[in-house]
């Protein structure tokens, strides 16, 4: 008889040559909140999957309480006592939130109450799905899921892209199941809250269990070497100015002008500079107008008021190509938005060679070949995958997104939270990516999420809340705290120690 | 759940199903060398030369409608007015001939075909109208239009020419029809277009992931339209090669050939979601349809047997193709 | 912090609010009451044309159609399409027709069981659609053939008979002009059905899968079996077509009618998405009656039938193609 709460040995599953779990394990006692920890590729998202009866491994035991279990799909999972919450919610878009709680028998009561711990007191039930913002219904699928008590919460990436009261939010509510006979398994990038909020962390790599490490002092070295394994590479301290950025005087006109870009509901009067030469990291919470910033620099969409420059002159973009053929590309965090999935790397690297008519025709097959191998070699992608993208891993998904604008003549690099849901391998090649891209003279416009990662890619940093600009910093004073509040529209607490806040 | 080696027997088999995916054409071959043999079987000495030519000759239009499909599946669309359009095609055609000669009757004939291609590319493209309705609506006009232009033209009548009537009608050395003089070419221009042209990516792309087509900056209303006249003027030269076969014409002398059209291009492997396919599979998809209609009719089977086993086929060749290409 | 969460739930609040006036007037009511108005104006302006135009011809013509409409919608709010709904039709017609000439007596009974089969040949498409996972568009293309194929089989040309009791169900009005009996059995029959089912689970989980079916599956929703419900729903409904023809006609005739390109048509006009998820069963029906009674209208202008022809589809062209716009500026919206 044993003592835990859920117990997967022995878990392995292939998908076709591509073994996605060689050898997992995880086990989970009664009240801890469990961390599982893993670079994108070593396994994590397949592990949830046969957990939760998405799929069936092709070996494997899982006991929950002791009991061997058999489950084939999410309904019988919940049945038996395991929900999970994924990074797309499970929420119907057309129907209100009422319907999709009577959809899953979800007691309404139990989930208002969970909704105000969570922060969202006022919740209109009759509202469409479809209109709430997505961390909104986020925060729905976790509520509904809490509503229900299950022994076991699985949450893959749940403070991915949630603005940071949210996630707080978020973090003390799990952390309340600590203690009870329930538990909770943790999928989280972010080894912070992970240290902070964890019992013990499982590691996987390359598709197996390398390691449990209980979370006390030092243990996030620990993980990180696990998860690294033997090639783990030092971690870096804040960016170096770039070459260019401290060359780039008043004989280059900066890269982008926005002056008062305003549009839709979320984005007021947004000014800024980027120069030539420079990463300019962009930091907002949740729904403050850098969705429409972003589609106004990338050419989908039209300001209603507020001009832009590039390069010096008076820009107005009507399509994308139009963006492009200026010189400003975009790179979308969200993958699914920027890849062809069944086309080979090769096809999607080329795509932005072909999309002009005058390319339509016989394409050049050697030149092709060349550009693309250049691209796969300057950034490392593993292509074991290579005939269809949808097979590789996050981390080589995002670069497969930037290859593709390598050798393209472009100027400006617009990244839109290109980490997001990446191990931390590939973050770190990422980051070096940009410094790199600066440094041969781009523009790049960096938003990110994760607070830290300003100081790391960054050299100036811009805080927009409310759909304004409300601070402008040099990355030396672009900390967590300070971004923080700022992203919260506080004023900058005062310097000198005393001096009123 | 207990660990254990895979069976000797599914391991096996999912190799001979990955091999089979990853070489598409081979069941396809096998399947129409299935049929060729059960047609010899059920009327011996039916296979040979005059055999080939029919068949061909039939499939030859066919396969042009079929190329119509597959390139407008890949991008996730469909184009249900093809057969109409090249009804549309071989009536107008027919009645010009007294006019303008057999060149120029065809070739003023292809003008109304590319312009209902332009009006879908327009409504399918640019106003994001559902193909599906977009075509269906459009042919449903052009049927419509079809008969008022009989009308107003019975004084005229028509006549199939004896260059088209050769062309679609007749063989080169007795077993190949004429009009592999104009398919081959066609067909090359497919292929070859589909694999290596900007053009022919750009298909595959706007089908597997329009947005990211859109962020690259490809415009996909511009690429749609230009699908959709292109698709026109095919479904306007099968019909002009139709008009050849069969002698003569009528304002609906390509309309039974619409389903059959969508047909072989999914049992030649193209899916109906975009994506992913191709027109070599779409050849053989219509050769093996003709050889089924001819083995049917050898069969003598009534009409109602017929169609009920074509539907079968179709959905059995369908499902078991979805088995082989789908990921596990 | 609350005061962030604060701003960020208001701007969601009202952002909400906004786009649910414009979502809910693009969805469901208002725009079913701007069809219902179209409709008025057009049938006033019929009268005009021609007095003695009677609601309950335009009733009893267009209820096959109007159930093919409506089994359509169904599956399309699923997220699905059935091409073979003229087959069934047919199917179910001839069979009717064939029982009933040669045993009026069982009428009842007979009716109940030509139910029964358009249900199952429903069923039997929803299974082929799940187990084969083909997709639907190509397993109802599919079963076209092999429906129109059972209905040759049943019935080689037209033949068979009715009851009276059939026709007189359908035909003329209850008291009133306005009451047309074919419209109210029409409306009865599609109520009795959709309207305990729309707010049940069942109900949510058709929508839902046809919204998202990723998120409905996540959601514990039976994805295959509420496809089957769906599809055995469009059969149920075309068998009810089917029915009303023989009733209508008198007889069954085994070649299909043009039911797909009406009935998808239908749903267009009546605020059904084709993507899936949305819209309601009332919008198609009056949708059918619009488009019926515009056919009625080119006939009373004195207009040639091909003309005609060509001017319906020119009308389902725009329609359509307003019909797309505004989806795709609500969703950029």
């Amino acid at each position: 008889m044993t003592d835990l709460l859920l117990e997967a040995t022995g878990v392995a599953k292939h998908y076709g040559a591509v073994a996605a779990l060689r050898d997992a394990s995880l086990s989970v006692r009664p009240g801890e909140v469990h961390a599982l920890m893993g670079a994108n590729g070593a396994g994590k998202s397949t592990l949830v999957k046969v957990l939760t009866g998405a799929v069936s491994p092709d070996a494997g035991t899982i006991l929950l309480r002791g009991q061997s279990r058999n489950v084939h799909s999410p309904a019988e999972a919940r049945r038996t006592g395991m929900v999970s919450v994924y990074q797309e919610p499970a929420i119907i878009p057309d129907l209100t939130v009422a319907q999709n709680l009577s959809l899953t028998e979800t007691p309404v009561d139990a989930f208002r109450s969970r909704m105000i711990d969570l922060g969202i007191p006022n919740l209109d039930l009759s509202a469409t799905a479809r209109d709430l913002p997505l961390a909104t219904l986020r925060i729905i699928d976790l509520a509904r899921a809490l509503a229900i008590e299950p022994a076991v919460l699985l949450l893959d990436e749940m403070t991915a892209a949630l603005p940071a009261d949210l996630t707080a939010r978020v973090l003390e509510v799990v952390a309340a199941i600590r203690g009870t006979d329930r538990s909770v398994i943790f999928i989280s990038h972010r080894m912070l809250e992970v240290a902070g909020l964890c019992d013990r962390a499982t590691v996987l790599r390359e598709g197996r269990t390398v390691g449990v490490v209980d979370i006390a002092a030092g243990a996030e070295e620990q993980i990180v070497s696990l998860m690294l394994g033997p090639t783990a590479s030092a971690p870096r301290g804040p960016a170096e100015p770039t070459a260019a950025a401290a060359t780039a005087g008043a004989d280059e006109p900066p890269r982008l002008v926005a002056r008062s870009l305003s549009a839709g509901r979320n984005l007021r009067d947004v000014s800024f500079e980027l120069h030539a030469g420079e990463v300019l990291g962009l930091v907002a919470l949740e729904g403050q107008g850098q969705d429409e910033l972003f589609e106004i620099l990338s050419g989908q969409l039209r300001p209603d008021a507020g001009e832009l420059e590039v390069e010096g002159r008076a820009a107005t973009f009507r399509h994308p190509a139009d963006a492009i053929r200026a010189g400003i590309v975009l790179v979308p965090g969200d993958r699914s938005s920027a890849l062809l999935g069944q086309r080979s790397v090769s096809e999607n690297i080329g795509l932005p060679g072909i999309a002009s008519p005058r390319r339509w025709g016989l394409i050049n097959g050697r030149a092709e070949k060349r550009r693309v191998a250049a691209a796969i070699d300057r950034l490392q992608i593993d292509t074991r995958a290579q005939s269809e993208v949808r097979r590789l891993s996050g981390g080589n998904q995002q670069k497969v997104t930037i290859a593709r604008w390598l050798e393209s003549g472009v100027r400006t690099f617009l990244f839109y939270d290109p980490t997001r849901g990446i191990d931390i391998r590939t973050k770190r090649e990422i980051y070096q990516l940009v410094r790199d891209l600066a440094a041969a003279g781009a523009g790049v416009l960096l938003l990110s999420s994760e607070l830290d990662e300003i100081q790391r890619a960054c050299d100036r940093a811009v805080v927009i809340f409310g759909g304004r600009v409300v601070d402008e910093m040099p990355a030396a004073a672009a900390d967590e705290p300070t971004l923080l509040r700022a992203a919260h529209g506080l004023e900058r607490a005062a310097a000198a120690p005393g001096g009123a806040a | 759940m207990t660990a254990d080696a895979t069976p000797v027997r599914t391991r096996s088999l999912g190799t001979l199903r990955s091999w089979m995916r990853d070489r598409p054409l081979v069941p396809l071959f096998i399947l129409l060398a299935a049929l060729v043999a059960l047609l010899e079987v059920v009327q011996p000495g039916i296979v040979g030369p005059s055999f080939v030519s029919n068949t061909m000759r039939f499939a030859v239009p066919l396969a042009i409608l079929a190329a119509c499909q597959t390139m407008t599946m890949l991008t996730g669309g469909i184009d249900l007015s093809v057969a109409v359009v090249a009804s549309m095609t071989s009536y107008v055609m027919a009645t010009l001939v007294g006019d303008v000669g057999w060149l120029g009757a065809s070739l003023l004939a292809l003008i109304p075909a590319a312009l209902v291609g332009l009006v879908n590319g327009i409504g399918v493209g640019w106003f994001r109208v559902h193909p599906l309705i977009m075509t269906i609506s459009m042919s449903l006009i052009v049927s419509g239009a079809v008969n008022v232009y009989a009308r107003m033209n019975i004084a005229g009548g028509t006549r199939v020419p004896p260059e088209i009537s050769w062309l679609g009608g007749q063989d080169l050395l007795g077993f190949l029809p004429n009009s592999l003089l104009v398919f081959i070419p066609l067909a090359a221009i497919v292929l070859v277009g589909l694999r290596r042209f900007g053009y022919g990516r750009l298909l595959y792309a706007v089908g597997d992931n329009e947005t990211a087509a859109r962020l690259a900056g490809v415009r996909v209303g511009n690429v749609l339209v230009v699908l959709y006249v292109i698709s026109a003027v095919l479904a306007g030269i099968a019909g002009l090669i139709y008009a050849g076969v069969i002698g003569s014409v009528t304002g609906r002398l390509v309309d039974p050939y619409l389903l059959p059209s969508v047909a072989a291009a999914v049992i030649g492997g193209t899916s109906i979601f975009g994506g992913r396919g191709g027109y070599a599979g779409t050849i053989v998809g219509a050769l093996i349809l003709t050889v089924l209609v001819t083995l049917l009719t050898v069969l003598q089977a009534p009409e109602a047997v017929r169609q009920v086993l074509f539907g079968a086929i179709i959905l059995a060749v369908a499902a078991a193709y979805t088995r082989i290409t789908e990921e596990s | 912090m609350t005061e962030a969460a604060g701003t960020e739930e208001r701007g969601a609040g009202r952002g909400a609010a906004a786009r649910g006036l414009i979502g809910r007037a693009m969805r469901g009511d208002a725009w079913t009451v701007g069809l219902v108005a179209i409709f008025v104006a057009l049938f006033v302006f019929t009268k005009l044309l021609q007095p003695a135009y009677g609601l309950d011809a335009l009733a009893i013509a267009s209820l096959p159609v109007a159930f093919a409409a409506v089994g359509q919608a169904i599956v399309v709010i699923s997220g699905g399409i059935d091409l073979s709904m003229g087959s069934v039709i047919a199917l179910t017609n001839v069979t009717s027709a064939l029982l009933l000439m040669n045993a009026p007596e069982l009428s009842v009974p007979i009716v109940l069981l030509v139910l029964l089969i358009g249900l199952g040949i429903g069923v039997v498409n929803g299974v082929l659609v799940v187990v084969s996972r083909v997709p639907d568009i190509v397993v109802t293309l599919a079963m076209l053939f092999v429906w129109a194929g059972v209905a040759l089989l049943v019935l080689g040309s037209p033949g068979g008979g009715s009851v009276p009791w059939l026709r007189e169900l359908i035909t003329g009005t209850l008291g009133v002009e306005l009451l047309p009996r074919a419209l109210i059995v029409l409306l009865v029959v599609v109520g009795v059905v959709w309207i305990p089912l729309r707010r049940s689970r069942l109900g949510l989980s058709i929508y839902a899968i046809g919204s998202d079916q990723l998120a409905a599956f996540r959601s514990g929703v039976n994805v295959a079996r509420t496809k089957i419900v769906a599809y055995g729903l469009a059969g149920l409904f075309a068998s009810l077509g089917g029915l009303s023809l023989t009733a209508s006609t008198g007889v069954g005739t085994p070649i299909p009618g043009p039911y797909l390109l009406l009935s998808v048509a239908a749903i267009v006009l009546g605020g059904v998405s084709l993507a899936g998820g949305r819209g309601g069963l009332l919008g198609p029906i009056v949708g059918i009656y619009i488009l019926g009674l515009i056919r009625a209208d080119l006939g009373f202008l004195r207009v040639e039938p091909a003309f005609s022809t060509v001017i319906q589809g020119v009308i389902m062209v725009a329609v359509v193609m307003v019909g797309a716009y505004l989806t795709l500026r609500r969703r950029t919206a």
